[in-house]
């Protein structure tokens, strides 16, 4: 066998949204390599939503169900995908650089004895090797890896492989697993006051410094309201460091780094650690006073003028759009 | 407090990317090395521990090259006991390979704590601290931001998208720190003379080549030049027009 195995996200018994990124990114490398996908949820009991992962391209959905899955366990977790991956013989397994993601990827490729491409962002196959795009040093410059073990174990960067509907059976199969005790013990979640995470969101909009205080994000909250939903508000170092924001949403070298396919840079100069977390955006929007400024070097739009008439007057416009 | 701290010697955050001449690594002429920032958080954290246990070692690992005895020495100055290096020329593409030297080290070394940064900031590879603590079958916690310490056992914090996530587990384990965790302390002028007399001990190493092959770095695609699409709020109609027609995004 050959398959790919991906890894898909829950929480709370709802299906996470990279799940199905990470099925069109394994569907991606399944027709490169003439093979099925087997999409995989690690649950308590069925997943709302697993069905429509046959929608990406799921040959086969895959529940290894146990009551003490509800929530991220990492040993437990670790421990059942990678005796599934070894029994499975796949070509490959992928997984999503989420926070979750990225801490069971290297678990299971150190239990499997195999090398981890971690955070990619293409992957095809060359020569019949697995080979993959990952961004290091801040983002300016690609390495182009070849994984030469089997399976290949990759994650993909969230928010880079665009879900693509690519109907397949989809058949459901729901397998009991066992569950021994782990050693670590996730026992709550505090939820943000910003549900929806700047590294998640399709549309972020961030602030800086030009916004001049605390309160004035009312501004950029007001349009990303007007997205209805969709849209995350992200910050620049200076304002995190100045305690205006959370360093939860900072983007950036030192923060996240974020493809969403809508960036808008708001009072933002656009400094080369900025510059890291967003470049690889699909499309960039740059509202800021100063036309020298450097973000207007990867702006795709830009808008010269003052954020406090531009951002109203854009919310006003979006809300018609969307009214 | 027995504590090992995994630190790696990485290219400055301000480091101009250069590709070598071998088409697949970094020209290192003029570059800046440093201690990994993240690395930071986890020596601070040690030395933090150690004092308030009033008793115990910090030990610092590192596998790099010979230059990277800097590295240590920064880590001792900031006031860790001692330093291991493991001398090697290639650092494996594969943080597998690192991980099975790092591993080797510290395996029976009666460590309560194993301390990694979240991320190397050259490779972004997130993965070498979970690695170890699967290869030397210890519980590890990764990205950790707030802890918590009473006897055997530990409470952490770690961000994940939209909050965050607490865990609990028991010591000795694993953990590799992220920013906010704490503020690492700059090495004083005295940690300074005292760090070239503490011990240093080199080991040369050759890890495996591992399951990773570099074939080619590049700098990342170029964005087209983008446009000026006007100025002030009468913009907003023809930046609404052409990210509806052109970019296609709404
Ligand atoms: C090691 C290191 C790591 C770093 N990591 C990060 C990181 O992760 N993320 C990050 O963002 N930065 C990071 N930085 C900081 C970075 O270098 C910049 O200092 C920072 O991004 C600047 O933030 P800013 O653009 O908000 O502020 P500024 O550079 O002060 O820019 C403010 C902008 O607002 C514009 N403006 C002012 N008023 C208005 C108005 N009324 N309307 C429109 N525009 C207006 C100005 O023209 C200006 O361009 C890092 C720095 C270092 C050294
Ligand atoms: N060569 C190395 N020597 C010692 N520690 C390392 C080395 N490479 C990585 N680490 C540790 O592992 C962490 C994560 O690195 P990485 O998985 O490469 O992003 C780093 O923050 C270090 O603590």
């Amino acid at each position: 066998m050959s398959d790919v195995l991906a890894v898909a996200e829950q929480r709370e018994g709802a299906l996470r949204k990279v799940s199905s990124e990470v099925v069109t990114g394994a569907r991606r490398l399944a027709d490169a390599l003439a093979a099925r996908v087997e999409a995989l949820v690690v649950a308590a009991g069925p997943v709302q939503g697993a069905d429509q992962l046959g929608g990406f391209g799921a040959d086969k959905v895959i529940t290894l169900a146990n009551p003490a899955f509800g929530r991220y366990a990492p040993e437990g977790y670790a421990r059942v995908i990678a005796d599934r991956a070894r029994a499975g013989g796949y070509r490959a397994v992928v997984f999503a650089a989420s926070a979750a993601g990225r801490d069971l990827a290297p678990r299971v490729a150190a239990r499997l004895g195999v090398a981890l491409a971690q955070d990619i962002t293409d992957v095809t196959v060359e020569g019949g090797a697995v080979t993959v795009m990952h961004p290091v040093y801040a983002g300016k410059a690609l390495l182009k890896l070849k994984l030469t073990a089997t399976p290949a174990v990759v994650s993909l960067r969230p928010n880079v492989f665009t879900p693509v509907q690519r109907p397949k059976a989809g058949a459901a199969e729901i397998v009991p697993v066992d569950a021994a005790a782990g050693r670590v013990v996730v026992t709550g979640i505090k939820a943000a006051a910003g549900a929806l995470d700047v590294a998640e969101a399709s549309i972020v909009i961030s602030g800086g410094r030009g916004l001049k205080e605390p309160a004035n994000f009312k501004v950029l909250e007001a349009l990303a309201a007007a997205f209805g939903g969709r849209a995350a508000v992200g910050a620049s170092r200076a304002v995190v460091d100045a305690g205006w924001r959370p360093h939860a949403d900072q983007v950036g070298q030192t923060g996240k780094t974020v493809s969403p396919t809508l960036y808008i840079a708001v009072g933002i100069s656009g400094a080369i650690q900025h510059l890291a977390g967003m470049r690889t955006s699909k499309v960039i929007v740059a509202i800021n006073k100063d036309k020298d400024a450097p973000i207007f070097k990867v702006a795709d739009y830009g808008v010269v003028g003052d954020l406090f008439e531009v951002v109203p007057k854009l919310t006003e416009e979006i809300r018609k759009l969307h009214g | 407090m027995k504590i090992a701290v995994c630190v790696k010697r990485v290219p400055d955050s301000e480091t101009r990317v250069k590709i070598a001449s071998d088409g697949k690594s970094l020209d290192e002429a003029g570059v800046k090395f440093i201690l990994n920032p993240y690395d930071e958080f986890a020596v601070e954290e040690a030395l933090r521990r150690r004092e308030q246990a009033g008793t115990g070692e910090v030990v610092v690992v590192s596998l790099g090259p010979a230059a990277a005895q800097e590295t240590i020495r920064t880590a001792l100055a900031m006031g860790a006991d001692r330093g291991v290096l493991l001398q090697t020329d290639r650092i494996p593409a594969d943080g597998l390979e690192v991980a099975k030297a790092l591993a080797a080290e510290l395996t029976n070394g009666g460590y309560d704590l194993v301390l990694f940064g979240r991320m190397a900031i050259d490779d972004y590879n997130h993965q070498v601290g979970p690695m170890v603590a699967e290869l030397l079958d210890l519980p590890c916690v990764t990205a950790v931001a707030h802890l918590d310490i009473a006897g055997q056992r530990g409470s952490a914090e770690r961000e994940i998208e939209g909050g965050v996530e607490i865990v609990e587990f028991p010591l000795p384990a694993v953990l590799t720190t992220d920013k906010g965790l704490n503020e690492p302390r700059y090495p004083a002028l005295k940690g300074i003379m005292a760090a070239k007399k503490k011990p240093l001990e080199v080991k040369p190493t050759t890890p495996a080549a591992g399951g990773l092959e570099v074939v080619a770095m590049t700098p990342p695609p170029q964005r087209k030049e983008g446009k000026v699409v006007g100025e002030g709020p009468a913009a907003v109609p023809e930046l609404l027009r052409l990210l509806r027609e052109e970019a296609k995004v709404l």
